[in-house]
C-alpha cells in the first residue's frame, strides 16, 4: 500500500527523463503506472464488496502518535479506482494534448505528484497524514493551474486558488487537531467508531473549521469562484483535478466524517444550506456562460453542491445517491472536459457560440460528446439517470425542508438539462460555423479517454449491477456508517421522481430554444458580479498588501532613530509599568558610605558626559570622552577591579587615538535637527536614563538566587592554579569564550584593514582633496571672471581709443 | 555609593541615547562609546561595589580568606570592554568609509544611497 502511494512520487521524480526517453508516446509510457495501480486496487474489490475494510500501518513519528496508516473501505476504494482509472486516460491524453509544449516533462512531474497526493488523501487513516497529502494536492494544483506561468493571468488565478485552499487548509488543520483531542486518537478508524463526538464541547468549533476546509477545497459558495478561474490550467488538468478528483476531496472528507460528526442539526443545516446554495449558484452561472470550459466548470460547482447537500441529508438513500451521483459525475464530466480539450485542440474552439455543425468533420467526437451529455442531463438509459432518480428520491424523503430542497433540485435539474443541451447540440449540430482551425477527429490518445468514460456511463446505466457489484453499496455504507440495503436499478417504475425529471427535461429543452434570450434576461448578473465574493476576495487581498506596505513603511522606515524611538518607547512603557506595578518602586536610596574622591570622580564623569553631548566641536567631544573613559577606569580600580581598570585605560587610549586619527577627517558637527526634534529626543533619552537609574536602585540587593561566583573563588587556586581569579576565569574556566572573542577581534582587524586599504580610486578621497578640488574650481572661476573683466576693460579702452 | 552610581549610569544612558538619536553619523559613534561605558558600569554596580578586596589569592595560598569582590562580573566586563572596542573600531572605519563614498555624514541623506 505504501509502495502504491509512493510509487507516484517516485515516478514523478523520473518523469522528465522518461519523457525524453518515450518521446511522442511518453504519456502512454507513464500511464502504465496508474494502470497497474488500478489493477492493484481492483484486486481488492471482492474483499471490500463484502463490506470489509483493509488497514495498513507504518510507523512514522511513533513518539507523537502519528503513523502512516491507510484504510481501504468502499468509499476510499471508489475514489482510488476513479483516481487511477481516470488518471490513466489523463496521462495518455495530456501527453498528446501538450505534445508541442516545451515543459511537458514538468507537467508529468506535477500530474504524477498530484496523483500520489490524491491517493494519499483518500487512503489515509491518520488525520495528520491525510492533512499532509491534502496540502500536497493544493500545492500540485497550484503548480498545474499556473503551468503556463509566462501568462500573468494564469499566475494570478493559480495564486487565487492557492490562497483560498490554503486558508481552508489552515482551518482544517486546526479542526483536525481538535478532532484528535476530542476523540483521543488521530486514527480515522478509531474516531469514526467513537461515541459522543457530537456532544463534545469542541464539536461546534471543530465542525465549523473542518467544514471551512472542505468547502474551500470543494468550491462551495461563497468560495466557488476559484474553481472556474482554475480553468486557466491546461485542459487535462481541468478534467482531472478540477472536475473528477481534487475538488471532490472536500466532498470525500465530508463523506468520510459523516458517521462520526454527521447527524446533528448543525451538520444538516450547514451542509444542505451551503450545498443547495452552491448547486443553484453553480448551475445558474453555467447556464449563462458561453466559454466551453466555463460552462463545464460551473456545472462542476453545481455537482459539488449537490453532493454536499446529499451528505448533509445523511439518510440511507442520500448516501447511496451521493456515491452514485459522484461516480456518474466523474465519468461524464471527465469525458466532457476531455471533449472540450479536443474542441480546442482540433478546431480551435474555446466558446460555444463560435462553433456549429462540427458533426460532419468530427463525427466520433460528436458521438462521445452527445453520450456524455445525455448522462449529464440524466436521460434514460444512461448512468446519470440512475444518479438523478436517486437524488430526487433522497431530497423527497429528506427529514427536513424536503419541499424547499426538492424545488431547488428541480430548478437545478432544469438548468442542467439546458447546459447538457448546450454541450450536446450547440457545437455539433446546426449550421456549419467557420472555426479557427480546420476541424478533424483527433487521434486515439485524445479520443480514447472520453470515449471509454462515456461508454462506461452507458454500460453502467444499462446494467447498474456492474457498477454496483457491492462497491457502491460498500461506499454508501462507509458514508452512512452502517451497511446499506439498497441496490441500484435503472427502472423504478412510474413515480414522482420520474415525473419531476420528465418535466425538468421538457422545460430545460424549451429553455435551450431561447438560450440567447435567457442570457439576455439574466444580464443583471453583470452588475451583481461587482459585489460578488470574488470582488470581496480581491479587496481583501488588496487590503492585505496595502496594510503590509503601510506597516512596512511605518515600522521599517530606514531611519535608525525611529527604530530606536520605537524600541526604547516600548521598553520604557513595559519595564516602567512592571516596576510601578510589580515592584511598587521600593528603591534602596542611600547617600551614606561615600568617599570624597569617589564623589568627585562621579561628578566629573557626569559633567564630562553632558559636555560631550553639548559641545559643538568634535575634538572637544573626543577630549571629554577620553576624560570620561579614564574616570571610569579609576572607578574600577577604586572598587577592587584592578584588571578591568588596566584594560579600560589601554582601550581608552587606543579609542581616543583612533577617533582623532580617523574621525577628524570627517565633517565638523553640524546642526541638523529642528528644536522640536531635539526636545523629543531629549525627553526619550532622559526617560531612558531615569528608567535605568530606577532599575538599578530597584534591583540592587534583590538577588534571589545564589550566584556562581563562589565556585570560581573556591576553585581558581586548587583547579586553575592561578592566583588572579579574573584571569583564571578568562583563560581557563571560560577559555572557549575568550577564544571566540579573539576570533571576533581578528575579524574586526581584517575588516578594518580591508576598508582602509581596498579603495576604489575614482572617488574623491578626503576632505582636503575635496577642498582642493573646490578651491581649484573657485580659482578657475575667479580667473575666468577676471579675464572677462580684463577683456571688457581692454575692449572699452580700445573703443575709447578708436573714438 | 550605589545611589550615586545609579544616577551616574542613568546620565550616561541618557547622553548615549540622545547622541544616537542625532542625524550626524559621527555623533552616533560618540553615543556608542557612551552606551558601552554605561552598560559596563551597570554590570559592575549591580554585582556589588566593594572597596579594597580584589579577587586575588595571596602568595602561597589556595584560597582567599574573607570576602572578595565578584570575579565573574569583572571577567564579563573585561570581555565586554574588549568586544566593545572591536565593534567601535569597525564602526568608526565603516562610517569613515561610508562618508567618503556617499559624501555626507547626515543619515537622512545616507538613506537610500544603496
Amino acid at each position: 500500500m505504501l509502495i502504491a502511494v509512493l510509487s507516484c512520487f517516485i515516478l514523478a521524480c523520473f518523469a522528465p527523463w522518461l519523457h525524453r526517453l518515450g518521446g511522442r508516446h511518453s504519456g502512454w509510457l507513464l500511464a502504465l503506472l496508474p494502470a497497474t495501480l488500478f489493477a492493484y486496487f481492483a484486486s481488492m474489490l471482492p474483499t471490500i464488496s463484502q463490506g470489509q475494510s483493509l488497514q495498513f500501518a507504518y510507523a512514522w513519528f511513533p513518539g507523537m502518535g502519528i503513523q502512516l496508516s491507510f484504510l481501504v473501505d468502499g468509499l476510499s476504494l471508489l475514489f482510488a479506482l476513479l483516481i487511477t482509472g481516470i488518471g490513466f486516460f489523463i496521462l495518455a491524453y495530456g501527453g498528446r494534448y501538450l505534445e508541442k509544449h516545451k515543459d511537458l516533462g514538468r507537467f508529468f512531474v506535477f500530474l504524477l505528484g498530484f496523483m500520489g497526493s490524491m491517493l494519499g488523501v483518500v487512503l489515509s487513516d491518520n488525520l495528520i497524514s491525510l492533512f499532509v497529502f491534502w496540502e500536497l494536492t493544493t500545492v500540485t494544483s497550484f503548480m498545474l493551474i499556473g503551468f503556463n506561468h509566462e501568462q500573468e493571468d494564469a499566475r494570478k488565478k493559480a495564486h487565487q486558488g492557492l490562497m483560498i485552499t490554503v486558508m481552508g487548509g489552515l482551518a482544517l488543520m486546526t479542526g483536525f487537531i481538535m478532532l484528535g483531542m476530542a476523540a483521543g486518537s488521530y486514527e480515522l478508524s478509531t474516531i469514526l467508531n467513537s461515541d459522543g463526538l457530537t456532544e463534545h464541547a469542541l464539536y461546534l468549533p471543530m465542525l465549523l473549521l473542518i467544514l471551512l476546509g472542505a468547502f474551500t477545497k470543494s468550491a462551495q459558495a461563497p468560495f466557488h469562484f476559484w474553481l472556474p478561474n482554475a480553468m486557466a490550467a491546461p485542459t487535462p488538468v481541468s478534467a482531472y483535478l478540477h472536475s473528477a478528483t481534487m475538488v471532490k476531496a472536500g466532498v470525500y472528507l465530508l463523506a468520510r466524517l459523516n458517521p462520526g460528526l454527521g447527524g446533528t442539526d448543525t451538520w444538516l443545516l450547514m451542509l444542505t444550506l451551503f450545498g443547495a446554495l452552491t448547486m443553484l449558484t453553480g448551475i445558474f452561472l453555467a447556464s449563462r456562460a458561453t466559454g466551453v470550459k466555463k460552462v463545464l466548470a460551473y456545472s462542476t460547482v453545481m455537482a459539488l453542491g449537490t453532493l454536499t447537500m446529499l451528505l448533509g441529508l445523511g439518510t440511507e438513500t442520500a448516501a447511496l445517491a451521493a456515491v452514485t451521483f459522484l461516480l456518474a459525475h466523474a465519468l461524464y464530466k471527465g469525458a466532457l472536459f476531455m471533449v472540450a480539450g479536443i474542441l480546442d485542440h482540433s478546431a480551435g474552439v474555446k466558446d460555444f457560440t463560435q462553433a456549429g455543425g462540427l458533426r460532419h468533420s468530427m463525427p466520433k467526437t460528436t458521438v462521445v460528446a452527445v453520450l456524455a451529455s445525455l448522462s449529464l442531463a440524466g436521460i434514460i438509459p444512461l448512468f446519470g439517470f440512475v444518479g438523478k432518480e436517486l437524488l430526487l428520491e433522497a431530497v423527497l424523503s429528506a427529514s427536513k425542508w424536503h419541499i424547499g430542497l426538492t424545488i431547488a433540485t428541480v430548478i437545478a435539474n432544469i438548468l442542467v438539462v439546458l447546459v447538457a443541451a448546450i454541450v450536446a447540440l450547440q457545437p455539433w449540430f446546426g449550421a456549419v460555423v467557420e472555426t479557427p482551425k480546420k476541424p478533424h477527429d483527433p487521434d486515439i490518445a485524445l479520443l480514447i479517454g472520453p470515449a471509454v468514460l462515456a461508454t462506461l456511463g452507458l454500460v453502467f446505466g444499462l446494467m447498474p449491477f456492474i457498477a454496483d457489484k457491492g462497491l457502491l453499496a460498500a461506499a454508501a455504507g462507509a458514508v452512512y456508517g452502517q451497511p446499506v440495503e439498497l441496490y441500484l436499478a435503472l427502472w423504478h417504475g412510474i413515480n414522482l421522481p420520474l415525473m419531476l425529471s420528465l418535466s425538468s427535461l421538457l422545460l430545460g429543452l424549451l429553455l435551450f430554444k431561447v438560450w440567447s434570450g435567457w442570457r439576455q434576461l439574466t444580464n443583471f448578473m453583470h452588475s451583481a458580479e461587482k459585489i460578488g465574493p470574488e470582488v470581496v476576495y480581491e479587496r481583501l487581498m488588496l487590503g492585505m498588501t496595502q496594510f503590509a506596505a503601510w506597516q512596512t513603511n511605518t515600522l521599517q522606515n530606514g531611519y535608525l532613530r525611529n527604530y530606536l524611538i520605537t524600541t526604547l518607547g516600548t521598553v520604557i512603557i513595559v519595564v516602567g509599568w512592571a516596576l510601578l506595578r510589580v515592584n511598587q518602586l521600593e528603591l534602596n536610596i542611600s547617600f551614606q558610605d561615600m568617599r570624597v574622591h569617589e564623589v568627585a570622580i562621579a561628578v566629573l564623569l557626569i559633567f564630562s558626559a553632558l559636555i560631550a553631548v553639548l559641545v559643538r566641536s568634535f575634538l572637544a567631544a573626543v577630549a571629554m570622552l577620553g576624560a570620561l573613559g579614564f574616570g571610569v577606569a579609576l572607578l574600577y580600580v577604586f572598587f577592587s577591579a584592578i584588571d578591568v581598570g588596566i584594560t579600560q585605560v589601554l582601550v581608552e587610549t587606543i579609542t581616543v587615538l583612533l577617533l582623532v586619527l580617523v574621525l577628524y577627517r570627517l565633517p565638523e558637527f553640524r546642526s541638523l535637527s529642528s528644536t522640536a526634534n531635539r526636545i523629543r529626543d531629549a525627553i526619550i533619552a532622559g526617560m531612558t536614563g531615569l528608567l535605568m537609574t530606577i532599575l538599578i536602585l530597584a534591583i540592587t540587593g534583590a538577588r534571589q538566587l545564589e550566584g556562581i561566583s563562589d565556585y570560581f573563588l573556591q576553585n581558581s587556586g586548587p583547579l586553575g592554579h592561578g592566583r588572579n581569579i579574573v584571569n583564571v576565569i578568562l583563560v581557563d574556566f571560560r577559555a572557549l569564550d575568550t577564544l571566540g572573542e579573539i576570533f571576533v577581534l581578528a575579524l574586526v582587524a581584517i575588516g578594518v584593514y580591508a576598508m582602509i586599504h581596498l579603495r576604489t580610486g575614482a572617488l574623491p578621497v578626503t576632505n582636503s582633496d575635496r577642498r582642493a578640488a573646490f578651491n581649484l574650481r573657485r580659482t578657475q572661476k575667479d580667473k575666468a571672471k577676471a579675464d572677462a573683466k580684463a577683456e571688457a576693460d581692454a575692449s572699452a579702452v580700445a573703443s575709447k581709443g578708436e573714438e | 555609593m550605589t545611589t550615586l552610581m545609579a544616577i551616574l549610569i542613568g546620565t550616561f544612558y541618557a547622553a548615549a541615547i540622545y547622541m544616537m538619536l542625532r542625524r550626524s553619523v559621527v555623533k552616533l559613534v560618540i553615543g556608542l562609546i557612551l552606551l558601552s561605558n554605561a552598560a559596563n558600569l551597570l554590570i559592575f554596580t549591580v554585582a556589588g561595589m566593594d572597596r579594597g578586596i580584589p579577587p586575588l589569592i595571596p602568595k602561597g595560598e589556595l584560597l582567599i580568606e574573607g570576602p572578595a569582590a565578584d570575579p565573574l562580573a569583572q571577567a564579563v566586563i573585561l570581555t565586554s570592554i574588549v568586544i566593545g572596542f572591536g565593534v567601535l573600531a569597525f564602526a568608526v572605519v565603516l562610517i569613515h568609509r561610508a562618508c567618503e563614498v556617499v559624501q555626507t555624514d547626515d543619515m537622512n541623506e545616507m538613506k537610500g544611497t544603496d
